[in-house]
């Protein structure tokens, strides 16, 4: 089954706070997964002051500066892995680097009815 | 006729639980296997009237419940194409499956889904009620002085997490198992103090929530003897012990001290101090044996003059070392004022007010006006009652309450 963990953090504190892993963890990290063969995807994201919020409406397309609403918490990176069940999938998300000092959200992947 | 009825009635007293959390094991899905439970036990009935009772009644009904199962995905899959692998997978299911002596752990496996972190808190009591206890969701509601609907939909969000989550029907491994057993100690404790400290309502205890607990926390120390285990059912026992002392035949709530000591429950008080022994033999021990502890030095004292107040204020040390909470620090304060007097209690109660914590707990206000009534402050002990009257919910404690504030009055205005 595949999970995606969302990986939340506060931007300002994501790199200057004590508890803050360097690229070089992170990377090492993913590379353990990747081992371990659970891995489809990850990546970490630009500053979310580079977002565009897109939407359609009525046939008409609006383009935004930014996220969709203010939070204290940005998107900062994502996994997309392959796990048994949420209790292997919440194993590898506790132990992203950046879930010391951000949050990690678990979501299942819906398989489409098609 | 009657006497089949009266067995099959037996053993869904005694295996139905056990019964349920092996279907669940072998179908995966918590609605299938209550579904394909009561068609088992519906059919039970005929059968066992015609063919006799089975050696084995428990494994005799999993196997009806699989069939059954099998049954309703059958008839399933002619409207869609839905679970072919599951169906598959349960048709070549071997009797071993359910015969050997791993349906125990079906039983943990249950506790620990109900109880899964993943789930909301509001959820857990009330799964764990529902599929562990076998309540029914109007008697949770009624517990919990909630609405059945509200009930329901809690257990059937839940349901829909462990399904579409994949949250894993199992028990956890060593390395997860110390914070998953947190979560169920927390939930069968949950249970207990709604029934013995009723949140709001008429009753100082609702006897029911009580005894779920105490059952719920014997088949856990059954299933998985840990030190915490034995703490936490020590706890409850040694609690329960007092329960007939603890209110007048009126409904009057009976503070510790002047409670009739001869009402006491001698043989859950031996029950409690026997686990509390045992967990502290291990040395692995944590809040739960810690509080057991206390409750047994409470226990084991003659009359209220004679507790060991010194050992009580160091096991309350220990225990604020293990988890630094206000509300235990308050505890400590109320055992410290025995033991030194009650300014020394009000001088750590004020501490604890004032640096802004349990402000809305109408307990640490009540302790405060105790204190300041023994020391004759008269005026602030007035002002304390008031605040805790202002915030209690449950009718006995607001009788004594305004009792208290009566009985001051009276020496204000003689």
């Amino acid at each position: 089954m595949k999970y995606l963990c969302l990986v939340y953090s506060d931007e300002r504190l994501l790199h200057s706070s004590p508890d803050s892993p360097e690229d070089a963890e992170c990377w090492a990290y993913a590379e353990s997964i990747q081992g371990s063969g659970r891995m489809v995807a990850a990546e970490a994201l630009e500053s979310v002051q580079t977002a565009t919020t897109v939407r359609m409406r009525n046939g008409k397309l609006s383009i935004t500066d930014g996220p969709f609403a203010e939070t204290k918490e940005q998107l900062a990176g994502f996994y997309l892995i392959d796990a048994r069940d949420l209790n292997e999938a919440i194993q590898v998300a506790g132990h992203i680097p950046a879930a010391r000092v951000g949050s990690v959200e678990v979501r299942p992947v819906r398989q489409l009815n098609v | 006729m009657s006497e089949v009825r009266a067995r099959v009635e037996q053993v869904y007293r005694e295996d139905s639980r056990r019964i349920l959390a092996t279907l669940i094991r072998l179908l995966g899905d918590f609605d299938l296997a209550e579904e394909a439970l009561h068609e088992a036990f519906f059919v039970a009935v005929e059968r066992w009237q015609r063919d006799g009772v089975p050696d084995n009644p428990r494994a005799w009904l999993v196997s009806a419940g699989r069939f059954k199962a099998i049954d309703v995905l059958r008839r399933r899959a002619r409207f869609k194409a839905s679970q072919p692998l599951l169906l598959a997978q349960l048709e070549e299911l071997e009797q071993s499956e359910w015969d050997a002596e791993d349906v125990e752990d079906d039983r943990l496996r249950l506790i620990f889904t109900c109880c899964h972190p993943a789930l909301a808190s509001d959820a857990q009591v009330p799964l764990t009620l529902r599929e562990v206890c076998d309540l029914t969701t109007e008697e949770i509601a009624r517990a919990f002085l909630s609405a059945p609907a509200t009930i329901a939909q809690r257990i059937v969000r839940a349901k829909a997490k462990i399904r579409d989550a994949k949250i894993p029907y199992q028990v956890p491994g060593l390395n997860e198992l110390p914070e998953r057993l947190d979560s169920v100690l927390r939930v069968i404790y949950l249970v207990f103090n709604e029934g013995y400290s009723a949140s709001g309502g008429e009753q100082v205890t609702r006897e029911d929530l009580t005894r779920e607990a105490i059952r719920l926390g014997r088949l856990l120390l059954e299933l998985l003897p840990d030190p915490e285990v034995m703490g936490l059912l020590a706890l409850m026992l040694l609690h329960e012990s007092r329960r007939s002392a603890r209110s007048s035949p009126d409904g009057e709530l009976i503070l510790l001290d002047d409670q009739d000591r001869e009402l006491w429950n001698s043989g859950l008080i031996a029950e409690g101090c026997d686990l509390v022994e045992r967990a502290l033999t291990t040395g692995r021990f944590g809040p739960y044996c810690l509080q057991a502890a206390i409750a047994a030095v409470h226990a084991e004292a003659p009359t209220a003059a004679e507790t060991d107040w010194e050992q009580i204020v160091g096991l309350y040390d220990v225990l604020l070392r293990a988890v630094p909470s206000p509300v235990i620090e308050l505890n400590r304060a109320v055992a410290v004022a025995k033991r030194d007097g009650a300014q020394a209690g009000l001088t750590l109660i004020e501490g604890i007010l004032e640096r802004g914590d349990l402000q809305d707990y109408h307990l640490a206000h009540s302790a405060r006006a105790e204190f300041c009534r023994q020391l004759g402050r008269v005026g602030e002990a007035r002002a304390a009652y008031s605040r805790a009257l202002a915030l209690t919910r449950q009718e006995p404690e607001r009788r004594f309450i305004e009792g208290r504030l009566s009985a001051l009055d009276r020496l204000l205005s003689p």
